[in-house]
């Protein structure tokens, strides 16, 4: 089970959470304006990085909020948990 | 005393004759002490060039080695693997193997694969073990009877047996099977697949390593790939490992929960996301399970092995992992599901867990066929139910790979799929029967 560090009610047990996926994918501005290829892409394309991945996570059973976390998925062990909005606290561009 | 391979050998290999097994070979061996058994692949150093290389020595990488030698006469390849043979999920399913799925693309595929299982033990002269046990999927409510029954009707249209049980025709068929009023979720009717079953799944590599190694394919363990080499046109032209450069024009890549990391090599992003997938054996037990019993309402599946371990699966975690492990608490549900259903079992001991890292689909399909990198294969997405498509999935990445096209059963499994939103939607039919 994950202790999974929520930024306002600290590190809370998995149970309480709902898991978001890989975080930053941003829903492009203008679909109408977008290739197939890069629709496809925003839907289904993932980084599934082995190492440092950036997720968000809903702390459903607890204050009921979004926020985004650093965990490295070989370790699972977490790294950084930042709001909504932030950049990634390591500062690389994909998770 | 054994046979060699069929002919058309090219190239400086040094191919042994396959050490046959049988009954009388057995007893032959028995009564010299068990002395002179051979090593059933040779280890050899890999070579500077290949025609193909297959990145991955699970079950799916071997066996698209040994058709691509068998059916399509390319000798001069070889199959890389990160660990040892069958160490990744091959070695980390339930073993479970059905064709029932519900869409015709994957009625195609997976009846394809469990056609040839049929005819496997003989084939490789390697005993699977493959049982036709019968696979029997529960329904637990009025909604569940009305899509099993879809499904049956779906398969049956398309030739793959599968019927329809009442409860006590299903408990008639695995007497411990509760059908009282007494559950939380009442049996209310199953969907069975006799066709259905399991194999040894270790057996599975080892068949295909010592077939495909009797063609004269190089089978090399600990051996990472680590990047992938290409041309200045794109195409692919070598795989960079831990055991040095090796030139391929064409790489099948068969790498499961790996394959994201295996297709960044070539800076390609693809839709999957890997997830551990935990599965439990018990201490074993004498023969009281006679099929393979799965329910999708209460996420549990349960079969019998012979060595009378009783093999549950889990489901998967939620997150994204390469740890092979997950967590207790899933698997504490499965077993919570497994004893309501099976009072008998509540008093067992499990002996081991695991995890497998599984590569997942937003459609629950696989991706089988080309890249838009030239010469790269892709064999990946299988998810939580790969080890039943083994020999189909083998043999349509050996075709694909050697014809640089689709075969028109994988055609549809594309990764194109994705851009142009043509899903084989099986997230029913997959989501808990691995």
């Amino acid at each position: 089970m994950l202790l999974v560090p929520c930024p306002w009610c600290g590190p809370r047990p998995e149970v309480e959470f709902r898991y978001g996926g890989e975080a930053h994918i941003v829903r492009p501005a203008d679909p109408e304006a977008v290739t197939d290829e890069e629709w496809g892409e925003f839907l289904y394309a993932r980084t599934n990085p082995k190492g440092a991945h950036a997720e968000r996570w809903y702390h459903l059973h607890g204050c009921g909020r979004f926020f985004n976390a650093l965990r490295d998925t070989v370790s699972d062990r977490f790294t950084a948990s930042y709001e909504i909005g932030a950049p990634r606290p390591d500062g690389a561009e994909k998770s | 005393m054994g046979e060699v391979g069929a002919g058309g050998r090219r190239g400086v290999h040094s191919v042994r004759p396959l050490q046959r097994f049988s009954g009388f070979g057995l007893l032959r061996h028995a009564f010299r002490g068990h002395r002179d058994w051979r090593a059933q692949w040779r280890a050899p150093e890999p070579r500077a060039a290949y025609d193909a290389v297959i990145v991955g020595g699970g079950g799916h990488g071997l066996g698209a080695a040994y058709y691509l030698a068998k059916e399509h006469g390319m000798r001069n390849i070889a199959v890389l693997e990160r660990g040892w043979l069958g160490g990744g999920n091959t070695g980390r399913n339930t073993a479970i193997i059905r064709s029932n799925y519900l869409c015709e693309e994957s009625e195609a595929i997976y009846e394809h694969a469990l056609t040839l299982w049929e005819g496997l033990s003989r084939d490789l002269n390697y005993n699977v073990m493959f049982s036709q046990r019968g696979v029997l999927m529960l329904a637990h409510s009025v909604h569940e009877v009305g899509i099993s029954k879809r499904h049956v009707f779906a398969n049956r249209l398309a030739g793959i047996d599968s019927e329809w049980l009442t409860p006590a025709e299903a408990k008639a068929f695995c007497p411990p099977l509760r059908i009282d009023g007494g559950l939380r979720y009442p049996v209310l009717g199953a969907a069975l697949q006799r066709r259905a079953g399991i194999a040894r799944h270790d057996a599975v590599a080892w068949g295909y390593a010592r077939a495909a190694d009797a063609l004269g394919v190089d089978i090399i363990q600990n051996c990472e790939v680590t990047a992938i080499r290409r041309d200045t046109r794109g195409a692919v032209t070598a795989v960079e490992t831990t055991r040095g450069t090796i030139r391929a024009a064409r790489i099948g890549v068969s790498a499961a929960g790996h394959t994201s990391v295996v297709m960044a090599m070539a800076g390609l992003r693809i839709p999957i996301e890997s997830y551990p997938l935990q599965a439990l054996v018990s201490e074993p037990v004498k023969p009281v399970f006679p099929c393979v019993v799965m329910s999708n309402t209460i996420h549990a599946y349960i079969s019998q092995s012979d060595k009378g371990e009783l093999v549950i699966g889990a489901g998967t975690d939620a997150y994204v992992s390469y740890s092979q492990r997950g967590a207790l608490w899933v698997t504490t549900e499965a077993l919570a599901a497994i004893t309501e259903l099976f009072p008998i079992f509540r008093r067992l001991r499990m002996l081991r867990a695991w995890g497998g890292i599984v590569d997942v689909t937003r459609d629950r399909s696989p991706i089988l066929g080309k890249t838009p990198v030239k010469g790269l294969y892709v064999n990946c997405g299988w998810g939580t139910g790969g080890f039943k498509a083994t020999p189909g999935a083998a043999h349509l990445l050996a075709w694909t790979i050697a014809k640089d096209e689709p075969h028109p059963i994988n055609a549809p499994f594309s990764l194109e799929r994705f851009r142009d939103g043509r899903m084989i939607d099986e997230a029913a039919a997959a989501g808990v029967a691995h």
